[in-house]
C-alpha cells in the first residue's frame, strides 16, 4: 500500500507519506495529537485530503492527479473504532448484518466469525447492554464481515479497562495469525505495537518520520520506540521443538535458540518474539554457572544514553537480530561499552511469542 | 337545543392530516439541515422557524392573505397564471396552518436528528451504505421517537389553531370553517350546548394527544434500558 496526504485543518498540518507491505499489520505509532488518526480517517475516505493519494492491493482509493476519489461506502474497508460506534437500535445479530449485508464479495460465513469472536451468548442482545471488551469484540466482527481489503483500527484498546485491554489484544493477536489482507493499526502504546505490528510508521507532528519493518524500528536507538520505559525487541523465529519434560519450547533464530515456555504452536511454524529491553542483562565474557538459558554472543551495535542514569544499547545477535538492553550509564563506562564491542546477552524472560 | 353540525370536525381532521403530511415532508429536511449545519445562516433560519411561536396567529394571517392576495406577491403571479387565489380557501387554510405549525413539527425533528450520533453515521459508511441508505437503516430509526412526536403534535396544533384559520380561511361553512371557528360562532350566538360539545371534545382530543407523546417517548426507546 502507498499513502501519501497533505492535509490543513486549523493550525494542524498532516503532512504524511510512507508505503507498506499489502500483508500483515502496519503500524501507526506516535504520541496523541501527532495525526494518526487524521490519518487513519483520510485512508478510509472520511475526509478528503485536496491532493491525498491512496492505494492498496493495486486499488488506487484516491489520486487526485485525475481526480480519482472513491466515497468511503465504496471502499472496502473494515474500521474498528476506539468508541465501537455500534449501532444502539439495533441487536448484536442486527449490527453483524449490516456490513455483511452491504458486502459485494461475502469471503466469511457469519457463523464462522460469531464463533472465533465468541459473540453466540451476545447476539440478541442491544449494545447497551455489553462490556467494553464485548462492544469491542462485536466491532471487529462487524467489520470481518463486511468483507474488507484492508482493515484498519483505530486505537481499538485505548478506551477499555485493563480486562477488556487483555480480552481484545488476545483477539487481535489470533486475528493477525488468520488474517489474509493487510491491516494499519492505530496507537501510541509500545506494548500493543510490539505485539502486533509487523511493520512500524511513525508519525510525530504529522508527519512520517521513519518506516519500516517492526524488528528494525523497534530497536533504532535514535527513535522514540527504543527509548520508550517499555521497549522491546522484536525476533522472528522458528518453533524448534517442544521439551514436554520440562514444559520448555526451542525457538530457532538467527542468534541461536531461545528457551520460552511451553508455546503452543506446532514445531515448524513461524512465531515472533518480543525481548522486553529491561530483561536483558550484557556481560563481557560467557557467564558460567547462572540460571539463565538464554544467553548469546552478539557484537555492540550502538549505545545511547536515556535520561540521567539510564543507557540503551543495541546487540546484534546472529543475522539481522538486534537485541535492546536497558543498562546503567555506569555500567556503560565500567564495561566500555561501544560500537564493535563483543559481548554477551543474557535475556532474563522471553516477553512474548506468538 | 339543535345538535351542532359537524361538518367542521371532519374539515379540521382532513386539514390536520393534509398539513402534517406537508409539514413532515418539508420539516424533515429543514431540521436535518439545522442540527447539522454550523453555517451563518443557521440562527436567522432558526429564528425565523421559531416565529410563529411568539407572532401573534393574526399577524401571521394577515400578512399571507396579503401575500396570497390577487396583488400579492405570491397571489399575483398566480393570478396572471390564470390560478385561483388561495385566500378563503381550503389550500390557503393548509398553507396557513402549515407555516404556522412548523416550529412545532421541526424543534422535536431536530433535537432527536441532535441526538444521532455522528460517529455512527460513519460507521454505517465503512460499512458500505450509501447516503439515501444511511438516513433510512441508520437515522430513520435512531430519530423516530422524535419524528412521531413531531407528527403528533403538529396535528394537533393544527387542530387547535384559530387566528391564521380566521384571517385566511375566513368563516366559510363546510368549506373553511374549523373547529375553533365553529366554536366561536356558537359562542357568539349563544348556543352553549353546541359550543360545550366541540370544546370538550377539543379538550379530550389535546389531552389524549399529549398523553399518547409522553407514552410514545417513553416507550420509543426499547434499547435504553
Amino acid at each position: 500500500m502507498k499513502a501519501a496526504f497533505t492535509y490543513h485543518a486549523g493550525k494542524f498540518t498532516l503532512d504524511a507519506a510512507f508505503t507498506a507491505p499489502d500483508k500483515g499489520f502496519t503500524a501507526l505509532f506516535g504520541p496523541s495529537g501527532s495525526g494518526k488518526t487524521t490519518a487513519l480517517r483520510l485512508i478510509a475516505g472520511l475526509i478528503r485530503a485536496p491532493d491525498g493519494y491512496f492505494e492498496v492491493n493495486g486499488h488506487v482509493w484516491q489520486d487526485e492527479t485525475p481526480g480519482i476519489f472513491v466515497p468511503p461506502h465504496r471502499r472496502r474497508i473494515g474500521y474498528v473504532f476506539q468508541d465501537s460506534r455500534l449501532f444502539g437500535h439495533l441487536t448484536v445479530r442486527g449490527n453483524l448484518d449490516y456490513g455483511y449485508r452491504r458486502a459485494r464479495e461475502r469471503r466469511l460465513a457469519p457463523d464462522q466469525v460469531i464463533g472465533q469472536l465468541d459473540l453466540g451468548e451476545l447476539l440478541e442482545r442491544y449494545p447497551a447492554q455489553l462490556s467494553g471488551g464485548q462492544k469491542q469484540r462485536v466491532g471487529i466482527a462487524r467489520a470481518l464481515l463486511s468483507s474488507p481489503e484492508l482493515m484498519l483500527f483505530d486505537e481499538p484498546l485505548a478506551s477499555l479497562d485493563d480486562e477488556g485491554k487483555r480480552e481484545i489484544l488476545a483477539v487481535l493477536e489470533r486475528l493477525h495469525d488468520r488474517l489474509e489482507i493487510p491491516a494499519i493499526y492505530v496507537s501510541h502504546s509500545v506494548e500493543e505495537v510490539g505485539r502486533l505490528a509487523d511493520t512500524i510508521a511513525l508519525i510525530s507532528e504529522g508527519r512520517v518520520t521513519a518506516c519500516g519493518p517492526a524488528g528494525e524500528i523497534a530497536t533504532r536507538l535514535d527513535l522514540p520506540l527504543a527509548r520508550d520505559e517499555g521497549a522491546l525487541a522484536i525476533v522472528s523465529a522458528v518453533v524448534e521443538s517442544h521439551d514436554d519434560a520440562y514444559g520448555l519450547t526451542y525457538l530457532a533464530f538467527p542468534g541461536g535458540i531461545i528457551t520460552a515456555p511451553r508455546w503452543r504452536l506446532p514445531p515448524g511454524s513461524p512465531a515472533r518474539v518480543g525481548i522486553h529491553a529491561r530483561d536483558v542483562s550484557l556481560a563481557l565474557s560467557r557467564p558460567e554457572g547462572i540460571s539463565l538459558l538464554n544467553v548469546f554472543p552478539g557484537v555492540v551495535k550502538g549505545v545511547a544514553p536515556v535520561g540521567p542514569s539510564s543507557a540503551l544499547v543495541s546487540v546484534a545477535v546472529g543475522d539481522g537480530a538486534v537485541l535492546l538492553s536497558r543498562v546503567t550509564r555506569k555500567s556503560v563506562d565500567a564495561l566500555a561499552l561501544a560500537p564493535g564491542r563483543h559481548l554477551y546477552a543474557m535475556v532474563k524472560g522471553v516477553a512474548l511469542a506468538r | 337545543m339543535a345538535p351542532p353540525d359537524f361538518t367542521p370536525v371532519w374539515l379540521t381532521l382532513k386539514l390536520a392530516a393534509v398539513s402534517t403530511i406537508i409539514l413532515l415532508f418539508i420539516g424533515a429536511p429543514l431540521a436535518w439541515w439545522l442540527a447539522r449545519t454550523r453555517g451563518r445562516l443557521r440562527a436567522p433560519v432558526e429564528a425565523l422557524v421559531a416565529l410563529p411561536l411568539v407572532l401573534p396567529p393574526t399577524v401571521l394571517g394577515f400578512y399571507l392573505l396579503v401575500a396570497l392576495g390577487p396583488q400579492g406577491i405570491i397571489g399575483g403571479p398566480l393570478a396572471a397564471l390564470g390560478i385561483e387565489s388561495f385566500a378563503f380557501s381550503f389550500t390557503g387554510l393548509v398553507a396557513g396552518s402549515v407555516l404556522f405549525s412548523l416550529p412545532f413539527v421541526v424543534k422535536p425533528l431536530q433535537s432527536s436528528f441532535e441526538a444521532v450520533d455522528a460517529g455512527v453515521i460513519e460507521a454505517a459508511q465503512t460499512l458500505g451504505a450509501g447516503p439515501v441508505d444511511r438516513f433510512f437503516s441508520i437515522i430513520l430509526p435512531i430519530a423516530k421517537p422524535g419524528i412521531i412526536a413531531g407528527a403528533v403534535m403538529g396535528f394537533a396544533h393544527t387542530v387547535g389553531e384559530f387566528g391564521v384559520a380566521l384571517m385566511i380561511g375566513g368563516n366559510i361553512p363546510g368549506k373553511t370553517q374549523v373547529v375553533s371557528i365553529a366554536i366561536y360562532n356558537h359562542v357568539a350566538a349563544l348556543d352553549y350546548g353546541a359550543a360545550h360539545i366541540l370544546s370538550l371534545g377539543l379538550v379530550v382530543f389535546s389531552f389524549l394527544t399529549l398523553l399518547a407523546v409522553s407514552l410514545a417517548s417513553r416507550a420509543g426507546s426499547p434499547w435504553r434500558p
